[in-house]
């Protein structure tokens, strides 16, 4: 019967080995906030005209329905280009990025997403004369009750 | 067929208000309506809903031929023939004693009529073929059969939802009939209904049967789940569909 | 077997704006998964897809691992002419699926 100590131990070190590779491998507030740097340069991007639509407590992070709407008349002289969508707490900072256009009729997309954690959410839209429109969201991340065995 | 489902698609946000007004007169719940608006909206929109992806498979398979026999499930039954086939398993199939569920009613069509392999449990192409026949029973009340052999086997049923269980030391009733509609962590205590099986979980990223659910149930219990072809998940199915008499049928359900 | 699940109106106006959406049956393997094994099961995800009207780009998603299992994507488009709408998901392994639907403007 192993003594108290070393139990304590042992459950210490597999904490590490369990908790290290997983924190390596997390975007953070900086690494979200770089991606963006890639994306608009040195542009200023401005709250307003974006709409994100998530749901505030989150059932499931396997399956988040996100919807990105923006304000655009999305005619050749004046439409949105793009849709970025950024996080802070997955793995990578990246979601996905969109190509619009004023063939689009409307810069509205929907999608379903993953998130590993409570987290804030931020969409850019980038329109045609060069600007940058963003919008974000915290979401709650719930997690289910009755997993899954793992055999 | 597209035009054919977006009528049904129609027709389930009819079932699903339906379902609501069922709720006033009486107390149970489908797990849907313990899902936000979000995830409601997932199930009934017929493109948005990933069972219905397996569906169409199914629907597929139900078409091919398949064993020995070389003959498919339409050869016999004709496409689009199982309406109300769900709402009535599991039961007990002609020249048998004991009761199948639908998996295992699909499963002996195939040994004894096709002459092929039995398909795996939880395999896609099962979970296909049973998401394409319980689909067509969408919005029809659940309808266990009077046969009176069937009555052991849903006694013995309702025991083991009664018993305690697992290091935990908990029943299923300890959760879903005396702890209904309270939160384990962050997430409501469903009732405990079959109405949407097999479901899309999302905590699965895939469609799963009752079964799968029910050993996410007991591993949660932390006790030993019985193997996937154990008669004691028939027998349970059998007691889950004889308290959810009634209750609208919504396969393939989305639940977290 | 068909593994998408496509809805797009059969018919519009000429200038309507319809509404595209598509299901498409993927696990979305993030790579940075382990196994039961232990080890990382490797990335397996749809990297691109892409919607046509006869033939001209109109819409293009970049999907990372944080896109969920059996992906969803909904978008519209103007309806300028009758013809067909080409969506095509790209991806890991030499993932390619393409699938037409045709459309009647007038």
């Amino acid at each position: 019967m192993p003594s108290p100590p070393d139990r304590r131990a042992f459950l210490a070190g597999a904490a590490l080995l369990t908790v290290l590779p997983l924190s390596a491998a997390r975007a953070t507030p900086d690494a979200m906030a770089a991606a963006i740097k890639e994306v608009v340069g040195e542009g200023t991007i401005r709250e307003g005209k974006v709409k994100l639509d998530l749901p505030p407590l989150v059932e499931n992070g396997n399956v988040v329905p996100l919807t990105v709407s923006v304000e655009s008349p999305m005619t050749p002289a004046d439409h949105v280009k793009a849709i970025h969508v950024f996080n802070e707490k997955n793995p990578q900072p990246h979601v996905f990025s969109a190509r619009l256009g004023p063939r689009n009729g409307k810069a509205v997309i929907a999608t379903r997403i993953k998130l590993a954690d409570s987290q804030k959410i931020v969409a850019i839209a980038e329109t045609s004369s060069g600007a940058f429109w963003s919008a974000s969201a915290d979401v709650i991340v719930t997690l289910a009750a009755c997993i899954e065995d793992v055999t | 067929m597209r035009t054919a489902w977006i009528a049904l698609g129609l027709a389930s946000v009819f079932v699903a208000t339906f379902a609501l007004a069922q709720g006033a007169a009486d107390k149970r719940r489908s797990g849907y309506q313990d899902m936000g608006e979000a995830l409601q909206k997932m199930q009934d929109d017929d493109t948005a809903n990933p069972g219905m992806l397996f569906v169409q498979l199914g629907e597929q398979l139900f078409g091919r031929p398949a064993g020995a026999a070389n003959k498919s499930c339409a050869d016999c039954h004709g496409a689009g023939s199982m309406k109300g086939v769900a709402a009535r398993y599991p039961a007990i199939p002609k020249d048998a004693d004991k009761p199948v569920d639908l998996e295992g009613r699909i499963n002996l069509c195939r040994t004894a009529n096709q002459r092929a392999e039995p398909l795996a449990p939880e395999s896609r192409d099962l979970l296909s073929l049973e998401a394409y026949v319980a689909f067509q029973s969408r919005g029809q009340p659940i309808a266990p059969p009077s046969d009176p052999r069937l009555a052991p086997f849903r006694a013995q049923g309702a025991e083991i939802y009664r018993r305690r269980q697992g290091q935990l030391n908990l029943s299923c009733a300890i959760c879903h009939d005396d702890n209904a509609g309270k939160k384990l962590a962050g997430v409501t205590i469903p009732q405990a209904h079959p109405t949407g099986y097999p479901i899309y979980r999302l905590e699965w990223q895939a469609l799963g049967s009752l079964k799968r659910r029910l050993r996410n149930c007991l591993i949660g219990l932390r006790a030993e789940a019985y193997a996937y072809d154990a008669p004691e998940y028939v027998a349970l199915e059998l007691y889950l569909m004889d308290r959810a008499k009634g209750m609208l049928l919504e396969a393939p359900g989305v639940r977290p | 077997m068909t593994n998408v699940l496509i809805n797009a109106p059969k018919t519009a106006r000429p200038g309507e704006i319809v509404e595209i959406k598509a299901l498409i049956l993927h696990p979305m393997e993030t790579g940075f998964r382990p196994g039961t094994n232990g080890r990382i099961i490797p990335r397996n995800i749809i990297e691109r897809f892409t919607a046509t009207w006869n033939g001209a780009e109109i819409f293009r998603m970049e999907m990372s691992p944080a896109i969920a299992a059996n992906p969803f994507v909904s978008f519209f488009a103007v309806a300028t002419e009758s013809g067909t709408i080409g969506l095509r998901w790209t991806g890991d392994q030499g993932f390619l699926v393409e699938e037409q639907v045709a459309i009647a403007v007038g």
